[in-house]
């Protein structure tokens, strides 16, 4: 008896639209973001996360169209990340629909960002997305560095370091991306879970590599992880949220 | 025919979640509002929160929405559901931003869940609790019905409720301690968690407040 371990699928939505697709059987439109969070709903995905990836300032328009249309069809908890950069952009999304934000870059610019959202919304909603890159340091030991541009450009940031003074500022939720493994399917960088999931008090999403379902029940295993976030392994028919929960069930996780 | 329903607005977030999930489930005429007089004519009245304690209580003092809620529960005497920050407006005090006190309408306190917290097996837990957890139902109540013991809804919050009167307890969730979740007054229903965000099992709750007479 306890708190379940959330399973979390990610979509990338650009000026409204699900990129890439979604390749779920006898779906009508994989590009629509309102019939794939329904599914993923009745799938019994524990939240949902929408990455919106537009550059231009009216496909952002649409972006707050499209999650006040999931929030109106979709009764779990939705997270909007990507071009969060100020606390308009947050009370947008949040009046459109979302319950949580997540802040990646603008955390770095700006960390006051995260204290005044969090107190004018509540930490509950705002998540911190740190995108992390393993750097040895001299001695060879591991140690992971903040990166920002799609992990192309380091900032001298320590990633745990960051992680808990994002905590100490007010973010209620840490979303940790692996550059190293994202989009790898080799599984999460458990050594950086585990330092942040040890490291602080907040709810850890573990993000970035999941290629087969043994890599869900490491990263809360072994990673610590709180809830863990996928993309493709769902999208593409690989395995189906049951799947991944019945799976984590029976390696002794708690789920839904 | 599920009347009005009023969902007490006094301007902490987002409010469209609670009205479309009620829509979803049957209801035909909802009201986001802090207008006196449209929740003198509600049939039944949502009082939500999110955020901060103090602020939310500022608020609900600032317009009135004190006076219109307790309008609502007695001489009115409608269904009146609250959720989460709603739920602790409710309590005496809270622990939050130093210490607020509250409505008082439930006798209680509004605690912070504690920094380490270890469940039974010592096991560190983190705080926001966030995610979803079981919820025991400790009494039979119209606004349970159709939904089995133990199922689970999503909770996000760092401080619970603990009503003094332990007969106004509902529903209880262990999360290091043990906390209510849910509790029941009259025509009063209160819950930690979010229906509007738990899916089929939440929807069920909405649905059954629509159809509530406000008995217990």
């Amino acid at each position: 008896m306890a708190l379940a371990k959330r399973i979390i699928p990610c979509l990338d939505v650009e000026d409204g639209r699900v990129v890439k697709g979604v390749n779920f059987i006898d779906i009508r439109d994989a590009g629509d973001p309102v019939e794939i969070a329904i599914r993923y709903n009745e799938q019994g995905a524990d939240e949902l996360c929408f990455l919106d990836i537009t550059a231009s300032h009216e496909g952002r328009d649409t972006t707050v169209q499209t999650v006040e249309r999931i929030a109106e069809h979709v009764f779990i908890p939705l997270t909007v990340g990507g071009g969060i950069r100020s606390v308009d952009d947050i009370r947008t999304m949040l009046n459109a629909g979302a319950d949580k934000v997540s802040i990646n870059t603008a955390a770095i610019h700006s960390p006051e960002l995260v204290r005044e959202s969090a107190e004018r919304f509540g930490s509950q909603c705002i998540i911190v997305a740190i995108d992390a890159k393993r750097v040895n340091d001299v001695e060879g030991q591991p140690r992971w560095e903040m990166f920002t541009h799609g992990g192309r450009k380091p900032t001298g940031i320590d990633a745990v370091a960051w992680a808990v003074r994002m905590a100490e500022l007010g973010a209620g939720e840490i979303l940790l991306t692996s550059m190293d493994r994202d989009g790898t399917k080799n599984g999460f960088e458990l050594g950086v879970t585990r330092a942040i999931t040890d490291a602080v008090d907040i709810p850890v999403i573990a993000s970035g590599g999941v290629g087969t379902l043994d890599h869900f029940v490491d990263g809360v295993i072994q990673g610590g992880a709180d809830a863990v976030l996928a993309a493709s392994i769902f999208h593409f028919g690989e395995y189906t949220v049951p799947q991944a929960k019945a799976y984590m069930a029976e390696h002794g996780i708690e789920v839904r | 025919m599920t009347g009005i329903v009023a969902v007490i607005d006094y301007g902490m977030g987002n409010l469209h979640s609670v009205a479309s999930a009620l829509e979803h489930v049957g209801a035909s005429d909802v009201v986001v509002t802090h207008d006196a007089d449209m929740i003198r004519q509600a049939d039944r009245v949502v009082f939500p929160g999110v955020g901060g304690i103090r602020d939310c209580m500022s608020e609900i003092r600032r317009l009135k929405c004190d006076e219109l809620l307790t309008q609502a529960l007695t001489q009115q005497g409608v269904p009146v559901l609250a959720i989460c920050v709603g739920l602790q407006a409710l309590m005496s005090h809270s622990e939050e931003n130093e210490g607020v006190d509250c409505l008082g309408t439930i006798p209680g306190e509004v605690r912070y869940f504690g920094s380490p917290l270890t469940d039974a097996e010592g096991a560190r837990l983190k705080v926001p609790h966030m995610g979803w957890n079981e919820v025991r139902q400790t009494v039979a109540h119209p606004l349970w019905a159709g939904i089995p013991d133990m199922t689970r809804f999503y909770f996000v919050h760092s401080y619970y409720a603990h009503a003094w009167d332990r007969s106004l307890v509902a529903g209880s969730v262990q999360y290091g301690v043990s906390a209510d979740a849910a509790l029941a007054r009259d025509n009063l229903f209160a819950v930690q968690f979010h229906p509007e965000k738990s899916a089929a099992a939440g929807l069920r709750l909405l649905k059954n407040f629509l159809e509530w007479n406000g008995q217990c």
